[in-house]
């Protein structure tokens, strides 16, 4: 099988820190860039707020974006920015789509409610009791927003993209596997166009729940994410992020400019961290075959401790390239944390230069050649993408 | 060795089953081709002001010791883990806890349910704010690992050793046969010799049942649990709610045949098409489900004519088996093939549906023999379609069978599994 160099065409970016590449480029390129954070609506838990959007540019119908809560419609906007970017608008009913997507909203309101009103009573009256209240005070709409399948299934009924549809779930891995699957099957003829990314809501205390609960949140003060002493914790993000992904070869012939080449994306999934997480990174680096020289990381480091650790180690391994902690600005994303920061290196590339410091612990200085996205997550799994400048 | 476009034919080594009929292939397979229906009323929660009160169940051997129920997440991993199980041991590939070859879950989203959500409000002193539940949730790793969407998947790859990153998909009702296409996909580029695709769903809980119920997509017919799930029938009026879990073993043609594996058949194509018509709902025109169709079989490298039987979506609701029968003759003209519903004995699995419905594709070839669809009744007129009633059926020469599943917001997945070459 011949296998075809991938390249992104488009990014679709939306962060605490405002929409598209002009924005970022522009907070993120000078030194001294300060993130956006609310430390008290969610407190003890801090989050980087979702920005203002002009929903109506990107899903024009009032009525699709009722269908929707907030996770939906960031990440249908952003993947129509990313599809707008890219010039890709006539290419939509053949584009094969891979979202990574954790679960939607659920209503905060009636979940207390029902909560608070039988968490005591005692079961064989709570049941049906419960059935009566979730009949009546659940919306069947908000069945449909909480599905993790139907972010793609609106960004195919808003953007019409239909070549064909695949949601992966499995936090900060799904997403990194999800770039590395769209662009294996270009690379293998599988398609011409792809589009992949993910969203994630900060704020939303059903997500504070789940995270809450493994300890992988920081509480209090927000601090840059070298600095979560003890077992840290990871600040949520706002972030909705999809990329254009085109063959070379697709792109050249429609006259489109590449930002960059998608050079290789390599993911594992050691069980248990301790001493082998950052091994598995340096072999998945090995793999991707790219000299260190000119290199510039741009790490999806959480600031959970154990992964944090682990993620240092192996970045230590890497010489003096130039590492950027993008959560100490953008906050942690999950799903959405490992395309935003192959969108961001992205744009760097195209752009001709790299970012600045964003964490205090971040050293080393461009330019860059080439940069590598490592998502080492919350939990589970290491992943690695290498972008090289565009041809 | 290779396929029409030169890529690695892909077989299947093992199969393992389970579903409300059975736990195991055979045990499955001898009720589907009796025709036995597997859906009864709910017992593991009160069903009262439920406007459905029945559903296919699979109970875990604690739950039937009188435990109580466990959650859709646990359900799931212990259902995947037994199909894996049986077909890994079909199989026999690889050393225990070391398969050499990646994992494609498809399963449910899963989330905290009533029963944490109360015991962490108690622990609350009763409230059940978020904010206040948040906080006693605080370092309970268990439900962190247990309702994380990548713990089902982390867990397995760890006890059955498959090789990198496992990957949890969903496409709604087509989840199963897209973990199928992944893992052929990872053969056919050469990721890998042999991988695990599995499909599993474990959804009766009183909400997601009160939720699909609420989208009116579930049938009432809660007085006659055995003749609720009618597909192609006139009198369908929605599907039944189900659980299960199929897992096959997929490796290389020659990877099996060099270490002389049995190999039970071929996934000789998978097509899809995603829909942008509705939510629920696909476009009237029925472009997505037959551009799925075709897709799968042209990617086999065959015709039409060369399929010799479906296993039908068939949900039992008047949309999809509508939409379906358009879609039958759009790709096959005025002679398509029998078709059936095994969601007429084991109602609608979800996530697991497309792998069980490969799985039972797999044994019809090997056994020769339609799979029946059961309570039909009173035909409906606008259901031009042969659709096996009532009774399996002994067939001879069938080699190619088409596998349909179609998904809430639009997501299309067929596959075409073949006979040995």
């Amino acid at each position: 099988m011949i296998r075809q160099d991938v390249v992104i065409t488009g990014i679709g970016l939306v962060s605490s820190l405002g929409e598209g590449p002009d924005t970022h480029w522009d907070v993120l390129s000078r030194p001294g860039a300060k993130p956006v954070v609310d430390e008290a609506a969610f407190a003890p838990y801090p989050v980087h707020p979702l920005p203002a959007l002009s929903l109506d540019a990107q899903i024009p119908k009032k009525g699709d974006q009722r269908q929707m809560e907030p996770w939906q419609r960031l990440g249908t906007y952003a993947a129509g920015l990313a599809i707008d970017q890219a010039g890709a608008r006539g290419l939509v009913a053949d584009m094969h789509l891979i979202v990574a997507a954790g679960g939607g909203e659920r209503d905060i309101a009636v979940d207390e409610a029902v909560a608070t009103a039988f968490c005591a009573t005692p079961p064989d009256e709570a049941g049906p009791a419960l059935n009566e209240k979730l009949a009546t005070e659940l919306r069947p709409t908000l069945f449909l927003a909480q599905l993790s399948n139907l972010l793609a299934g609106n960004i195919s009924i808003v953007h019409g993209v239909t070549g064909s549809s695949r949601t992966f779930m499995g936090e900060e891995s799904a997403a990194a596997d999800a770039v590395r699957i769209a662009a294996a099957r270009l690379s293998e003829g599988r398609g011409g166009i792809a589009l992949v990314g993910g969203a994630y809501a900060s704020q939303r205390w059903d997500l504070l729940l789940l995270y809450g609960a493994g300890d992988a949140l920081w509480r209090g003060p927000f601090a840059p994410v070298s600095a979560r002493s003890g077992a840290g914790g990871f600040v949520g993000g706002a972030l909705g992020a999809f990329l254009v992904l085109e063959t070379a070869e697709h792109a050249a012939a429609r006259g489109a400019t590449p930002l960059a080449k998608l050079a290789g994306v390599a993911t594992d999934a050691t069980h248990g961290r301790a001493g082998r997480s950052a091994a598995t990174a340096r072999a998945l680096w090995q793999k991707l075959g790219a000299p260190r020289d000119g290199l510039g990381v741009l790490s999806g480091m959480t600031g959970v401790a154990e992964a944090r650790t682990e993620e240092e180690a192996f970045l230590a391994s890497l010489g003096d390239a130039a590492v950027r902690r993008t959560g100490s600005l953008l906050g942690h994303g999950v799903e959405a944390a490992f395309p935003a920061n192959v969108a961001l290196g992205a744009l760097a590339l195209s752009r001709g230069g790299f970012f600045p410091a964003m964490d205090p612990a971040d050293a080393g200085d461009g330019p860059v050649d080439r940069i590598l996205v490592t998502g080492f997550g919350q939990w589970r799994g290491e992943a690695l993408a290498l972008l090289e400048r565009a041809a | 060795m290779k396929d029409h476009l030169g890529r690695p034919l892909v077989a299947v080594t093992g199969i393992g089953l389970v579903t409300p009929l059975a736990w195991g292939r055979e045990a499955n397979w001898a009720a589907i081709t009796a025709g036995k229906s597997g859906i009864s009323r709910i017992r593991r929660f009160p069903v009262d002001k439920l406007r459905t009160t029945i559903a296919g169940t699979v109970e875990l051997p604690e739950e039937a010791a009188g435990g109580e129920p466990v959650s859709s997440a646990v359900r799931v991993e212990r259902m995947a883990a037994s199909a894996v199980e049986e077909a890994l041991s079909q199989a026999a590939l690889g050393e225990p806890g070391a398969f050499p070859g990646p994992l494609m879950v498809g399963m449910p989203p899963v989330e905290l349910e009533w029963p944490q959500r109360f015991a962490l409000a108690r622990q609350a002193n009763g409230n059940g704010a978020y904010p206040a539940i948040t906080k006693a949730a605080t370092g309970r790793a268990d439900i962190y690992e247990t309702f994380l969407f990548g713990g089902v998947g982390e867990r397995l790859a760890a006890r059955f050793g498959t090789r990198g990153a496992p990957i949890a998909l969903t496409t709604a009702c087509a989840t199963g046969a897209s973990a199928i296409q992944m893992a052929v996909e990872a053969i056919q580029r050469g990721e890998s010799d042999a991988a695990i695709a599995l499909g599993a769903d474990g959804s009766v809980q009183q909400e997601a049942v009160i939720r699909f119920s609420l989208l009116s997509a579930l049938t009432a017919r809660n007085d006659d649990p055995e003749g609720a799930s009618r597909p192609f029938e006139k009198r369908r009026d929605g599907f039944v709610m189900s659980e299960g879990a199929a897992a096959l073993v997929l490796e290389s043609l020659e990877h099996a045949t060099k270490r002389g594996a049995t190999v039970l058949g071929i996934v000789s194509g998978c097509g899809e098409r995603a829909d942008s018509f509705h939510r629920t709902r696909s476009n009237p025109d029925g472009h997505a489900i037959i551009g799925a169709m075709r897709n799968a079989i042209a990617d086999a490298g065959l015709a039409p004519g060369d399929i010799g039987y479906v296993n039908a979506h068939g949900t039992s609701t008047p949309e999809n088996d509508k939409m379906e029968t358009l879609g039958m003759r759009a790709v096959f003209g005025d002679a398509p093939p029998p078709i059936s519903s095994n969601k007429s004995m084991i109602g609608h699995t979800l996530s697991a549906a497309g792998a069980i419905e490969a799985a039972l594709s797999l044994l019809t070839i090997r056994d020769q023999i339609l799979p029946p669809t059961i309570n039909h009744h009173e035909p409906d007129p606008t259901i031009t379609l042969d659709v096996v009633p009532n009774v399996a059926r002994k067939v001879s020469g069938l080699r190619h069978v088409l596998s349909n599943s179609f998904g809430f917001g639009g997501q299309n997945v067929c596959l075409v599994v073949s006979a040995a070459p």
